[in-house]
């Protein structure tokens, strides 16, 4: 198996402007965003690899979040430094529209799925912009005190509990910006989830999302760090809280604090790679080969028992197995799990990548008010 | 040194009128400044490399960043047909421009799509309308569908016209027949080129197509005088039957966008190679193409965070001059051995992370935290009725005096140092009381120390970010919180930079105030 997947990567390389094992640079600059999401993809493909191709030396760079800016200020001095970089679906798109990323042809640098799948299939409708190569799936979701004594023994179960100031009172946390936030708030405004978008389009859809929001404005702790609804949780500082789900998975699992879950209407959200625009031969050669063993549907379904985030490739899902040190089942942890989605919604990046600058600024106007 | 001895020799002979000669009989006040130019020079010469070094990585950089505040040649780059025809567009006559202008849109578009910048125009728009972005995002992937017939055409008259080569050999023999063709063959050849490739080899665009038409029907093929000349006549009699394009219904077509003025009046307002756009945003106004305006009131922010910004910087310096005061007293009116350890008390926030101290105010300040916990077990107040002290401007002020003291007490304490202790017992002996002698004998002494702290203390303070980003919730952020968030989310560099520009503009406008009022000079660090 391992010696076809090199045979096939060799060949795909080749077909690729003719670059051979020889050409390939040796040194890697991997962007990512640190943390557990980082050790997962050490654990799942980067250790791996460089068990395969022991010349081959990776650095990290804890970027991610900065990614974009970063990347083009390195365009603009003409010294590109990094090599491939783990990014948002949405911060893809927006490098893919500067073109500081590169487009690819998934099909022709992915490993198609063990049963003969092309990947673009495998990946289906995760590919959102054609620089984006995914990985995982992870979502917004909301964690909340379960030993909370005025709530008279009520546990939250759906989005509009959120809004609920009477049956469960209480600090909230919710994100800084107005992705998912406006869309929760309208939700729960009586909007249909398929008319979200199309609503708050409108002036006054964005003001009926704002007013929403003001119902519990003076409730809220507005956190900007993923790791900051997980520790105002831990403090008993919030009652409920928006953030990752991996998050909430360590401080319930990992952590084993008095915290649930709740899944509805979680907001899904993609990551993955995308390559710099204007690497060299020899350093492309070397990120495509690694690539091509990364997204595999084995590697990202190991991904998964690092951290509780879904892989992107369908072929992965049956594949997922257990926690590596937990030993715990990760499939009903996973954002992706049919138990957990059924009113889970996406995120429109599109919609988003035009209406960001607009919106953010009422939204932080209103905030500051 | 001979220069130094021989004007000390023209002071003794010089007569009382004239000019005062040297020795050397050169006016006195010439060898004296090639004298001090010399050291002037060898001055220059020793602090030259700092001096380079900080043009090159800090006065240039930042001279760059905020010449981006005007900057805006992205949109005359890359549409330059459409902005050249849309300076004749009146939009309050005609709600859209003419059909020329559309003509040239779909010659630029097509050109940026093939090069990949059409987006980066889209995001750059996008600031000003929303919905750009998308609608040049959209328009780049139908570019190519235009004017199909004639592609079709073209190709079916003469299997010659599929060939690279023979588009390459009309270009070149081109001349000043073919206006239209000629000027999209130069943008083809370029970006075909920049890409490492020979234009004779590759397919033609199909907007090489539409313009060669678009000549051909304006009866190009007379005026032409080339090999191609037969192939020419024959296509212009082929193309005869056809409609030509229809650029405004074309346009809607890839993208009905292109039938809202909005659209139009934006890339219209913002054509000019600089422009005034984003400083008017920074101060909560517009550019649209009726002049000025102000901003929507729900969009209003960046004038009150100027105005919190400041406000908050005072009273956090005020802060650091009332808590870093008697500190500095005491560490210089102490003992050695004690004031040495107080010395290590203060300076030992320097040692720590900027992030740690910030993170344990949270855990100090929070409301299940250490001081409200105390205070509710004291009985000061009640349990449901904790005090809120951070994630609002409270928790801001607290964490960014606390940070920012040792910069008023370092200079506070080295000026005091230097006030002798028998002043105050001089003023005393006379006859001052306690209050007395500190108000009217040691206080004025240490004025520049209060000087040069607070100017530390402000400058620093105007600019922090990771602590208000921190603990600052959503009332205790600064104005350079959103600086980074249009540096590092929304990409509007622009923007930014006029923000910084702003910014830098008021604390040189404070300085000079300040100079105005306590005088620079009257600033010690020690």
């Amino acid at each position: 198996m391992k010696l076809k997947t090199t045979l096939l990567a060799t060949s795909v390389l080749t077909v690729l402007g003719g670059a051979a094992h020889a050409q390939m640079a040796n040194d890697m600059t991997v962007v990512s965003w640190g943390g557990a999401y980082q050790n997962s993809q050490l654990k799942a493909y980067v250790e791996p690899y460089m068990a395969n191709n022991p010349d081959v030396s990776v650095t990290w760079d804890e970027s991610s979040a900065e990614a974009v800016a970063k990347l083009r200020a390195q365009n603009e001095a003409g010294n590109l430094t990094w090599d491939l970089v783990d990014v948002t679906a949405a911060d893809a798109m927006r490098l893919c529209d500067e073109g500081l990323a590169m487009e690819v042809d998934h099909d022709e640098i992915l490993a198609p799925a063990p049963d003969g799948t092309s990947a673009s299939d495998d990946f289906g409708d995760m590919i959102v912009s054609d620089c984006f190569i995914p990985q995982i799936a992870y979502s917004y979701t909301f964690g909340y005190r379960n030993d909370v004594a005025e709530w008279n023994g009520n546990e939250p179960s759906e989005i509009c509990d959120v809004f609920d100031l009477e049956t469960f009172p209480g600090k909230r946390s919710l994100e800084r910006r107005p992705h998912n936030n406006m869309e929760w708030a309208l939700i729960c405004d009586g909007v249909p989830r398929d008319e979200v978008y199309d609503v708050l389009e409108t002036d006054e859809g964005q003001e009926r999302a704002l007013a929403k929001l003001d119902t519990i404005k003076d409730q809220t702790i507005w956190w900007t760090a993923g790791a900051d609804t997980p520790q105002l949780l831990a403090d008993g500082e919030i009652v409920f809280g928006s953030t990752y789900n991996g998050r909430l998975f360590s401080v319930i699992v990992e952590q084993n604090q008095p915290v649930s879950m709740m899944w509805d209407s979680q907001s899904y959200d993609l990551d993955g790679w995308i390559i710099p625009e204007g690497l060299p031969e020899d350093r492309l050669a070397r990120v495509l080969d690694f690539l091509y063993f990364a997204t595999d549907t084995q590697r990202l379904a190991d991904q998964a028992k690092y951290i509780s985030y879904g892989p992107a490739r369908t072929s992965s899902a049956p594949l997922v197995g257990a926690h590596a040190e937990l030993g715990i089942e990760m499939g009903p942890h996973m954002p992706t799990n049919p138990d957990n989605a059924t009113n889970a919604f996406v995120q429109n990046y599109e919609w988003w990548a035009d209406y960001r600058d607009d919106i953010d600024a009422k939204f932080q106007a209103w905030l500051a008010q | 040194m001979s220069d130094m001895s021989q004007t000390h020799g023209a002071e003794t002979q010089s007569p009382p009128s004239g000019p005062v000669l040297a020795a050397d009989g050169r006016p006195l006040k010439h060898s004296l400044n090639r004298a001090l130019r010399r050291q002037k020079m060898r001055a220059l010469m020793l602090i030259a490399p700092l001096l380079i070094f900080i043009l090159i990585t800090f006065i240039a950089p930042i001279a760059d960043m905020l010449f981006r505040s005007v900057e805006n040649q992205i949109v005359e780059d890359t549409l330059p047909r459409t902005v050249a025809v849309l300076g004749d567009w009146d939009p309050e006559a005609d709600d859209l421009p003419p059909p020329a202008a559309f003509a040239g849109l779909y010659r630029d578009l097509f050109i940026a799509a093939e090069e990949k910048t059409h987006t980066r125009l889209g995001s750059r728009l996008n600031y000003e309308t929303t919905g750009i972005s998308s609608l040049f995002r959209k328009s780049g992937r139908s570019m190519d569908d235009v004017g199909e017939e004639i592609v079709d055409t073209i190709e079916a008259t003469d299997p010659i016209w599929e060939e690279p080569a023979t588009w390459a050999a009309l270009a070149e023999s081109a001349g000043s027949a073919l206006p239209d063709f000629s000027n999209v063959w130069a943008d083809f050849a370029r970006v075909v080129r920049a890409d490492g490739d020979d234009p004779a080899e590759e397919n033609p665009w199909e907007v090489l197509h539409v313009s060669l038409a678009e000549d051909l029907r304006a009866g190009a093929a007379a005026e032409y005088d080339g090999p191609l000349k037969a192939e020419l006549g024959q296509l212009t009699q082929a193309l005869a039957g056809v409609a030509p394009v229809d650029y405004v219904a074309a346009m809607e077509d890839v993208d009905e966008g292109w039938s809202d003025p909005a659209v139009w009046r934006t890339i219209r307002t913002y054509a000019p190679r600089l422009t005034s756009g984003y400083f008017l945003n920074a101060v909560d106004m517009q550019l649209t193409d009726q002049g000025v305006a102000q901003q929507p009131e729900d969009q209003r922010l960046y004038l009150m965070l100027f105005q919190r910004t400041l406000i908050m910087s005072l009273t956090i310096t005020l802060a650091t001059i009332l808590l870093g005061y008697p500190v500095a007293w005491l560490l210089a009116n102490l003992p050695m051995r004690v004031s040495n350890i107080l010395m290590i008390l203060v300076l030992l926030p320097f040692w720590t992370s900027l992030l740690v101290r910030t993170s344990a105010w949270k855990v100090l300040l929070q409301q299940q935290g250490v001081i409200n916990d105390l205070l509710v077990w004291i009985g000061i107040i009640a349990d449901d009725n904790r005090l809120v002290l951070i994630n609002n401007a409270t928790g801001t002020i607290i964490a960014m005096t606390h940070i920012l003291l040792p910069f008023m007490i370092l200079p506070l304490y080295s000026v005091m140092q230097t006030i002798p202790p028998t002043y105050l017992r001089a003023a005393k002996s006379l006859g001052a009381n306690d209050w007395t002698a500190f108000w009217r004998v040691y206080f004025p002494q240490s004025v520049p120390g209060i000087g040069a702290g607070s100017i530390l203390v402000f400058i620093l303070a105007i600019g922090y970010y990771i602590t208000p980003e921190l603990v600052g919730g959503t009332t205790g952020v600064f104005i350079s919180n959103r600086i980074a968030y249009h540096i590092s989310t929304s990409l509007n560099w622009g923007l930014a930079a006029a923000l910084g520009t702003i910014l830098l503009a008021l604390v040189l406008l404070l300085y000079w105030v300040y100079d105005k009022l306590v005088g620079i000079d009257n600033v010690k660090l020690g």
